[in-house]
């Protein structure tokens, strides 16, 4: 093969989000510059997810293309839509946006995220008071994962006591651990856990992937296929060894 | 109260008209008071398959858009007493299904029958999911290809999601019917064989329906292939639908067999 030109790789980023409530066109544009002038650097160039799932009727068309005109002219940039609903699908598109899936849980989590940069961050836990991260029970699963399904254990492990099904994925912030064969896709440490593992009883997956890193089921097949396995990040590459 | 049985699979072409037609006729023949629905609007086949065709007025969307009574679009089989077909709708798409008329449909066919059957359409879409949105029991019907299951995968995780009684935190009661099966090929390793699928799906296996001439012969005859009890597809289907009534029954044609020698030199199957 000649020189390799990129890599794909998943990765979370953080960006602001903007839960859409209600809209008028005057009203809105006011309270976006009072936001914006309260914080000018922070919102400069920001990427911005606009979720319309707690919007209360119906969002037209056109509103939606306001909206995006007028967050563009502030300095923002919206880059998706969350919670669209099929209606609005095309006017999304339209807008050279991405469609994200509503989540229920965690918009309130992305939210608190933009206001700490990494070293504030880095900073605040000591400040806490040294409180040991809170326990986060695993997520348990004891049907099989079919086709077309996913599964997210958010801030936990996921454990799977069947198989995860051919075209299945499943994903965690942690550990993943399957009691049964893994023939579709398994994704540990999605939001950038590199100590994260995958296990499983019967290695027959599609993709392994830890902390954006894979290997695919081509790989795989050469390493304990069809064996009990786990797979773990060593520097940049993913291992796979039996247990 | 009557049973709702859907027969699904996702893929298209893997026998589901077939099934219908053979489980429903199966189950009248048991004495069972039985209603098969044809969910697939706007490619209607079923009638053909029961050869009933030429008798179809009204259909199942005229019923959801009350342009005629229950009564007026079933036909009643002529072959099999206690079993009556409600062809779906040649014109129209599968929009014209709406939730609440398929209820209502439903909610009154079961005041008469024991068995309702519902024949859904290929596909993972409105039309698929309104016919097994209101299952007690679900047939899916697998083809011993790699395709065919992943589909019928996919529809188990949809009946384990979108149907009612996963909604109201039951669940819906799943059987494999594993059709077209051909021993010889499994023995080749072309085809998949019983205990593959079986593993893959995990769903408990409710018959294995033999690739047969008879199938064909029977669609284009419009008698359902079950009444064929010469044929081995027949019998199994037989076979299926003792079990899906609780009996045990062993299964059967699931290995090669081998030919006599007078068969081979008149070359029979």
């Amino acid at each position: 093969m000649a020189n390799v030109c990129f890599q794909m790789k998943g990765t979370a980023f953080t960006a602001v989000v903007m839960d859409l409530y209600d809209y008028s066109a005057d009203l809105f544009l006011a309270q976006l510059k009072q936001k914006i002038n309260t914080a000018p650097q922070f919102f400069n160039a920001s990427p911005l997810v606009l979720n319309l799932a707690p919007f209360e009727g119906e969002l037209k068309d056109e509103q939606l293309e306001q909206i995006v005109a007028a967050c563009r002219e502030m300095g923002l940039q919206p880059i998706a839509c969350r919670g669209a609903g099929i209606e609005l699908k095309y006017t999304v598109m339209g807008l050279g946006l991405a469609s994200l899936p509503s989540a229920k849980t965690r918009s309130t989590d992305i939210q608190a995220e933009p206001a700490q940069s990494k070293a504030a961050h880095v900073k605040a836990s000591p400040l806490a008071g040294n409180k040991e991260p809170a326990f986060r029970p695993s997520k348990v699963i004891t049907k099989p994962v079919r086709s077309g399904q996913q599964v997210y254990a958010e801030g936990c492990d996921l454990i799977v006591m069947a198989a995860v099904s051919q075209g299945a994925e499943v994903l965690a912030d942690g550990h993943i651990h399957i009691y049964g064969p893994l023939r579709g896709r398994a994704l540990a440490g999605v939001k950038g856990d590199t100590n994260a593992r995958v296990f499983c009883r019967q290695m027959e997956a599609e993709l392994v992937s830890i902390a954006g890193y894979f290997v695919l089921n081509e790989k795989l097949r050469e390493l304990c296929w069809k064996e009990a396995a786990h797979a773990f990040l060593e520097g940049e590459s993913i291992q796979v060894s039996a247990i | 109260m009557a049973k709702i049985i859907v027969v699904t699979s996702g893929k298209g072409g893997v026998g589901k008209t077939t099934t219908s037609a053979a489980i429903a006729t199966g189950l009248a023949l048991r004495g069972f008071k039985t209603v098969v629905i044809d969910f697939d609007v706007g490619l209607r086949n079923l009638d053909l398959i029961m050869g009933c065709e030429r008798r179809v007025v009204y259909d199942f969307v005229n019923v959801i858009k009350k342009e005629a009574t229950l009564n007026q679009a079933m036909i009643k089989d002529k072959r099999t007493p206690g079993l009556y077909i409600l062809p779906a709708s040649q014109t129209r798409d599968k929009d014209a299904l709406t939730m609440e008329g398929v209820q209502t449909v439903l909610d009154n066919l079961a005041k008469d029958f024991e068995y309702i059957i519902c024949d859904s359409p290929a596909g993972i879409e409105q039309g698929a999911q309104m016919a097994l949105y209101f299952a007690d029991e679900a047939i899916v019907v697998t083809n011993p290809e790699v395709s065919s299951v992943r589909d019928s995968d996919r529809i188990i995780g949809i009946l384990q999601s979108k149907s009612l009684k996963a909604e109201q935190g039951g669940t819906v009661k799943e059987h494999l019917l594993l059709t077209r099966y051909n021993p010889e090929r499994v023995a080749a390793a072309e085809m998949l064989s019983v205990a593959d699928v079986e593993d893959i799906l995990a769903v408990p296996l409710l018959g294995v329906i033999p690739e047969s001439e008879a199938v064909l012969k029977a669609s284009n005859q419009g008698a359902p292939v079950i009444l064929d009890q010469e044929s081995q597809a027949g019998q199994a289907y037989l076979d299926a639908v003792s079990r899906l009534l609780g009996e045990e029954v062993e299964h059967r044609f699931l290995d090669v067999q081998k030919k006599g020698f007078l068969k081979r030199l008149l070359g029979g199957k």
